[in-house]
């Protein structure tokens, strides 16, 4: 039990040094696919970015209208309804806007990271590419890892404009809140910092999402089942560390 | 057997070995330049891994393996990949790349490592798929493509960048006679038509026969037998004769290891 927990322990720490080598390796060559490349990351940002507009904007809607209706249902015990924009905002831009983006981009594009290089391995073409010299890691990691590190923040932003959106529908306009006060004391509580927080939050988020789903269909085995399993941890891990690491950021900021 | 001393690629005193299964423990093969050498063996005795030894995606626990003169193992990423472009490998099934279609497959190598305009890759592109009678199949997917199909294409892949060694994983595995017979003249073709050497993984034993200069029998990670293929239909060895013709039992065994048959079966192994 013990020597188990044991091996347990330093196959972590080794898989953790390993994912940390695999880190610097996309940001080593990041600089070159970027400036040489820079098509295929284009590419990417679609696949990772564009591709999950919908689902982004159709949550954020409605995450938006539920902060309006608890918000409104909450506040107005206090007789404070009007500050139901104040608090649809800082609820969306500085926790909800990038964890939910960076859950709901784990689900969709996080996976199909996973799956598509798992199935790359799988099938042989990331050894073809080897044998053709080309070397994998460039041509095909550091797109997805870039792509998704640059859609993330784009993505958690849309998400809370449009969650203020539906905030505001619930609010303003079936609810009948003032719509003068629901912007101005939005206007006059939010600081710069506010959401700086949220972008520096979708930021890492994007990093550590785009990073696993990379690493994992990266380190499949490739059977059917092995990439199975690495898409279903894809999602496992990155939201755990997602909620680990903003806690972190929020406890900074504070 | 084939003096060993000299040859395009020369593998002495190869052990390798994957967790506590030892899959090679002194072997010895040398490829001659301009042939089409055959490697065969019953299957999981290591014939992929071997050609994964050879272009280095595995690194051997011990021994030495000589392309044109040179130790492989020493190599760095940028020398390795400088050897590598003058490799073209045909994988079991084809390992195209799903997203592009035939006619990007075989350009991607070009696109990759060359700045040729695009009026010149699409006539090489076109040139080397007209090789494999698939110019008509270049706006198609891989997914559309038959097995035998996907297979021309990764040849047609396998020799844009004009490789000088070709080597194939199983080419013939799965494929209806018609293909077989089609991939059988092409391997032969090209090899005497660009003046190529080729390394052939296989044990399709009458293909073979008809297909290589020179083959060598691998079994208990060593070499068990080499020459021509008429040498090895003649031999007097009973491995050999059991692989060349196909019988189900013989040095390698019908059953794999087990405890005795009429104790299992009366529960008493379990004791």
């Amino acid at each position: 039990m013990l020597r188990e927990t044991w091996y347990t322990l330093i196959d972590f720490v080794r898989t953790f040094g390993a994912l940390q080598l695999f880190f610097l390796r996309l940001l080593i060559n990041s600089p070159t696919i970027i400036l040489r490349r820079g098509g295929l990351v284009v590419k990417q940002v679609y696949n990772a970015g564009a591709l999950s507009l919908v689902i982004i904007m159709v949550c954020g809607l409605f995450v938006g209208g539920v902060l309006g209706l608890q918000g409104y249902s909450n506040l107005s015990k206090f007789n404070a309804e009007d500050s139901v924009g104040t608090f649809a905002a800082f609820s969306l831009l500085k926790e909800l806007g990038p964890v939910i983006t960076a859950l709901l981009f784990a689900g969709r594009a996080g996976t199909a990271l996973a799956s598509e290089i798992g199935l790359m391995k799988a099938t042989d073409q990331l050894s073809a590419m080897e044998m053709m010299a080309i070397n994998p890691l460039r041509r095909v990691l550091v797109p997805r890892f870039l792509g998704g590190v640059i859609s993330m923040p784009f993505l958690a932003a849309i998400f809370s404009v449009v969650g203020l959106f539906g905030a505001h529908i619930v609010a303003v306009n079936l609810l009948g809140v003032d719509p003068g006060a629901f912007w101005q004391q939005m206007q006059s509580t939010l600081e710069i910092s506010d959401i700086n927080e949220g972008i520096i939050k979708s930021f890492v988020f994007g990093v550590v999402a785009s990073l696993l789903a990379v690493w994992e269909g990266y380190n499949a085995i490739p059977t059917a089942e092995g990439v199975s399993r690495a898409t279903t941890r894809t999602v496992v891990i990155t939201a755990i560390a997602v909620l680990i690491i903003d806690f972190m950021i929020t406890a900074s900021f504070i | 057997m084939i003096d060993s001393s000299k040859g395009l690629i020369e593998i002495r005193d190869l052990d390798y070995s994957r967790g506590h299964r030892e899959i090679f423990k002194g072997l010895n093969i040398s490829i001659e330049r301009g042939k089409v050498t055959a490697i065969m063996g019953p299957s999981g005795t290591g014939k992929t891994t071997l050609l994964r030894l050879i272009t280095r995606q595995l690194v051997p626990d011990h021994g030495t393996i000589l392309v044109d003169g040179i130790d492989i193992a020493k190599l760095n990423q940028r020398d390795l990949y400088k050897l590598r472009r003058r490799f073209g490998m045909l994988f079991q099934n084809g390992a195209l790349l799903t997203d592009i279609n035939v006619f990007e497959n075989v350009a991607f190598p070009l696109r990759e490592h060359t700045r040729l305009p695009n009026r010149l890759i699409r006539h090489v592109v076109l040139t080397k798929l007209h090789a494999v009678g698939l110019r008509g199949a270049a706006d198609m997917m891989p997914a559309e493509l038959s097995g035998g199909m996907a297979r021309r294409v990764a040849l047609a892949r396998a020799m844009v960048m004009d490789p000088d060694i070709l080597i194939y994983d199983e080419p013939f595995v799965g494929l209806d006679p018609i293909s077989m017979g089609v991939i059988v003249r092409l391997v032969r073709k090209m090899n005497d038509a660009l003046g190529i050497s080729s390394i052939l993984v296989s044990h399709d034993v009458q293909e073979i026969a008809t297909v290589s200069d020179c083959s060598y029998l691998i079994s208990d990670g060593k070499v068990a037998a080499s020459g021509s293929p008429d040498e090895l239909s003649n031999t007097s060895s009973e491995l050999v004769r059991q692989f060349m013709h196909g019988m189900a039992d013989g040095p390698v065994a019908f059953h794999f290891a087990a405890p005795n048959y009429a104790e299992q079966l009366l529960g008493r192994d379990v004791e």
